[in-house]
């Protein structure tokens, strides 16, 4: 990729950081002060801020196969990628109206607390901690995920077990590392462990054989794995050693742009329930069923409660299909089952509240 | 006969003028400028920090420095402290910082004694030689070090598994894993004799002091090395001795998937120590040519005609001149290896910046994580600083 614009973003986020935090809204932090019924007044205006500026900056991974990565052409391609689409057909009906800000596990929430980008689609996993001190609100789960091992079949490895003395490779800046920890200890499994800021490097050093492992997401795994160029000499081990709910996130206090992320997650899934696709949207405006109306605009006034077009939900739908499609159109490629994210309607957890 | 006379208007004491308050004079004007300037430099400084205590409130972003006495949960690959998981972020910190300074330590000494040695070389006489030094210093100072550093741990990389590691004598493995090489089974007894050495090197150094004092006075020479001998080695053995003398050498062993036991040198540091000290010797090799020829060559000429050898000419009357000259830029390039080690974060070592930055995304307190990295380099930066103009006003010319 880019090793050389590593510290000029580094810097440049820590310094974006400190400039925006600190210059970011001087008046109405003046004015505010004595208005203590209206907090967070200032912090609430990213739907504003996004919608004047008219591009909507999405913070998505540097490269994952099947959730972020530009293609042959330096198209973006991937389910979170397509996300960050949907959400800015839903404000501008125009799914080009998106900049997309790689970071890296390590400088992403750096960018969202700057306010460098107005969204992270990159598979985060939703904890208490970020959800509160640092300044986050997870709008929705659109990945049931945990964390697995990889090993390469020549070490023979069979489970999580087998891994005692070896060396694991690992990002930091994940809950990944921190789980490794926890898991070793709980275990009584001694790990070296060899930890890489850059995926690039990371996934070098386990398949150059730094690592005997390499740990993080499954679907991550799943993932690396796939654009190896022998996968079948790479194996993910049965053992998933914690729960990553993976889903988009906005900075805490705008919760009206927090609702617009969340629902446009919800129409995706509730639009796979209803059958809804990329093909046929435009027709179903006609189905008889009153919440496919809804959905699509045909009736009521959902849109515009979210402060939206009424249309948004079939703008969103024509432009990159239901959820369902994206899975099949990102995920499924590189091996990936629906598992726990089939609808709940098949037995998974994919569930969306009514639209009503 | 004559009276020298003094001008008189350098007798006369220059008029005390009375501050007059008026645009006109001089001294208000400068007062106030200063004033209005503090003054301004306040009010923004002011600004900043109150918009970011309440831009931080109103995002609910965590503040202060609370989290150091959390657990930090951090994987470490390597440490000079006991170091685990379960410890606070504080220690990870240390952690981070000892790593720092293991790598800024021994890349200053290696780099300078790598740089004087091109340097000389650059000048020598074979032209082979001074060839060669020539095309290294180009070559490293044109290629940017972060390359060089991916390049040095790509090389490590592609070293054979442990299994396949390079035995080159009993003991010693090379492989990805890095350098393993058989080391003594630390106990308290070496600690104490480590200590007994550094005091016995006190003690040499104040005797010598002493001796050089005794023969200006009497003008007879004391031999230094007795001493020397019986503190630097007699007195660490003895230490050793009395604590039973424990000798138990761990040697390194492939068990499971890694060695076990030995000492280790890994990837990570020994690319980033590689890379950082081929790159700044070539710099410093630069400055070590160019103090030589700063010295006149009058002097060579000279000492030469007094019979000196070439070597003895380099070591007795050259250096010491040129290091006057050696010195100032040296500092600037101390300070180099020092700030670029924080390169270490492109392949994975783990120094204050890797450390402080995994800390700040745990806790999400970029600002204080940002300003615990900048009081680090602060700190290690004005130490150098001050060390090497110490050091520069100790060899500067004694005018008498
Ligand atoms: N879900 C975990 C880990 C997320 C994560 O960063 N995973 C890695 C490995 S799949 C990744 O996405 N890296 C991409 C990058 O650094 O660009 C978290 O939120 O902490």
């Amino acid at each position: 990729m880019q090793p050389f614009g590593l510290f000029s973003t580094r810097a440049l986020s820590a310094a974006a950081l400190a400039g925006t935090l600190l210059a970011g809204v001087a008046a109405p932090a003046r004015a505010q002060a004595p208005a203590a019924q209206a907090p967070a007044a200032a912090a609430s205006n990213t739907f504003d801020a996004v919608r004047s500026r008219g591009t909507l900056s999405c913070g998505v991974n540097t490269g994952v196969a099947g959730f972020a990565q530009p293609d042959s052409q330096g198209v973006w391609r991937g389910l979170d990628v397509d996300y960050c689409r949907a959400i800015a057909v839903a404000l501008f009906n125009d799914a080009n109206k998106v900049r997309f800000v790689p970071t890296t596990a390590q400088n992403r929430f750096t960018a969202l607390q700057s306010g460098e980008v107005d969204l992270l689609a990159r598979n985060t996993t939703w904890t208490l901690s970020r959800d509160t001190s640092l300044g986050f609100d997870f709008a929705a789960v659109n990945f049931y995920d945990g964390q697995g091992f990889m090993v390469k079949t020549s070490t023979g490895a069979k489970s999580g077990k087998d891994l005692e003395g070896a060396t694991i490779c690992v990002q930091p800046g994940t809950t990944t590392e921190q789980n490794l920890t926890e898991w070793a200890r709980a275990n009584r499994i001694r790990f070296s462990p060899v930890v890489i800021e850059r995926l690039e490097e990371v996934v070098q050093a386990y398949a150059s054989g730094r690592c005997d492992a390499y740990t993080t997401d499954i679907s991550g795994l799943a993932s690396t794995r796939s654009t190896q160029p022998n996968s079948e000499e790479h194996v993910i081990l049965p053992d998933v050693i914690s729960k990553e709910p993976l889903g988009p996130l906005v900075r805490q206090g705008d919760a009206r742009f927090a609702d617009v992320v969340r629902w446009t997650h919800f129409l995706l899934i509730a639009a796979e329930e209803f059958g809804i696709t990329q093909a046929n949207a435009a027709q179903m405006v006609n189905d008889p069923r009153p919440e496919v109306q809804r959905m699509l605009g045909r009736g009521g006034d959902l849109g515009k409660m979210l402060g939206l077009d009424n249309a948004w939900g079939l703008n969103v739908i024509r432009a990159v299909g239901n959820y369902g499609e994206l899975f099949e159109r990102h995920l499924t490629p590189i091996g990936i089952k629906r598992g726990p994210n089939a609808l709940w309607t098949n037995g998974g957890l994919q569930y969306a509240p009514p639209f009503r | 006969m004559s009276q020298t006379t003094m001008d008189p208007r350098l007798l006369r004491a220059p008029p005390k003028r009375k501050l007059r308050l008026s645009w006109a004079d001089e001294r208000v004007r400068g007062i106030v400028w200063q004033i209005l300037v503090v003054g301004l430099f306040g009010a923004i400084f002011y600004w900043l920090w109150s918009n970011t205590v309440h831009n931080l409130e109103v995002r609910r972003i965590a503040t202060g420095f609370g989290f150091l006495d959390r657990e930090a949960g951090l994987p470490i690959g390597e440490s000079l402290i006991e170091y685990s998981p379960t410890d606070t972020y504080l220690r990870a910190l240390l952690v981070g910082l000892l790593n720092t300074l293991k790598v800024a330590v021994v890349g200053i000494v290696l780099a300078t004694v790598l740089g004087t040695l091109v340097g000389i070389a650059r000048l020598s006489r074979n032209w082979l030689l001074s060839k060669v030094a020539g095309v290294y210093i180009e070559v490293i100072r044109d290629l940017p070090l972060l390359l060089q550093l991916l390049f040095w741990y790509s090389i490590m990389q592609s070293l054979p598994g442990p299994r396949q590691s390079l035995n080159p004598v009993e003991g010693v493995f090379l492989s990805n894993r890095g350098l393993k090489l058989p080391w003594l089974e630390w106990q308290d007894a070496h600690t104490y004799a480590l200590l007994a050495f550094v005091a016995g090197a006190v003690g040499t150094w104040l005797w010598s002091r002493r001796a050089t004092a005794l023969r200006l006075q009497d003008g007879k020479p004391r031999p230094v090395w007795p001493a020397a001998l019986g503190l630097l080695v007699g007195l660490p053995l003895v230490v050793w001795f009395a604590f039973g003398a424990p000798w138990t050498v761990d040697w390194p062993a492939l068990r499971g998937f890694n060695f076990r036991g030995g000492l280790t040198v890994t990837p990570e540091y020994f690319a980033l120590l590689l890379g950082l000290v081929l790159y700044t010797a070539g710099f410093i090799a630069e400055i070590v040519r160019a103090g030589i020829q700063a010295v006149p060559h009058g002097q060579w000429e000279a000492a030469q005609a007094l019979g000196l050898r070439r070597g003895a000419v380099l070591k007795r009357i050259v250096l010491p001149q040129a290091l006057r000259v050696i010195i100032p830029p040296m500092t600037s390039q101390y300070l180099n290896i020092t700030k670029n080690s924080s390169l270490a974060v492109a392949i994975g070592y783990q120094d204050i910046v890797s450390i402080a930055n995994t800390v700040l995304n745990q806790t999400g307190q970029a600002i204080e994580g940002i300003a615990i990295i900048m009081l680090v380099y602060l700190t290690i930066s004005l130490s150098i600083s001050l060390f090497m103009n110490w050091y520069n006003a100790r060899i500067a010319l004694v005018e008498r």
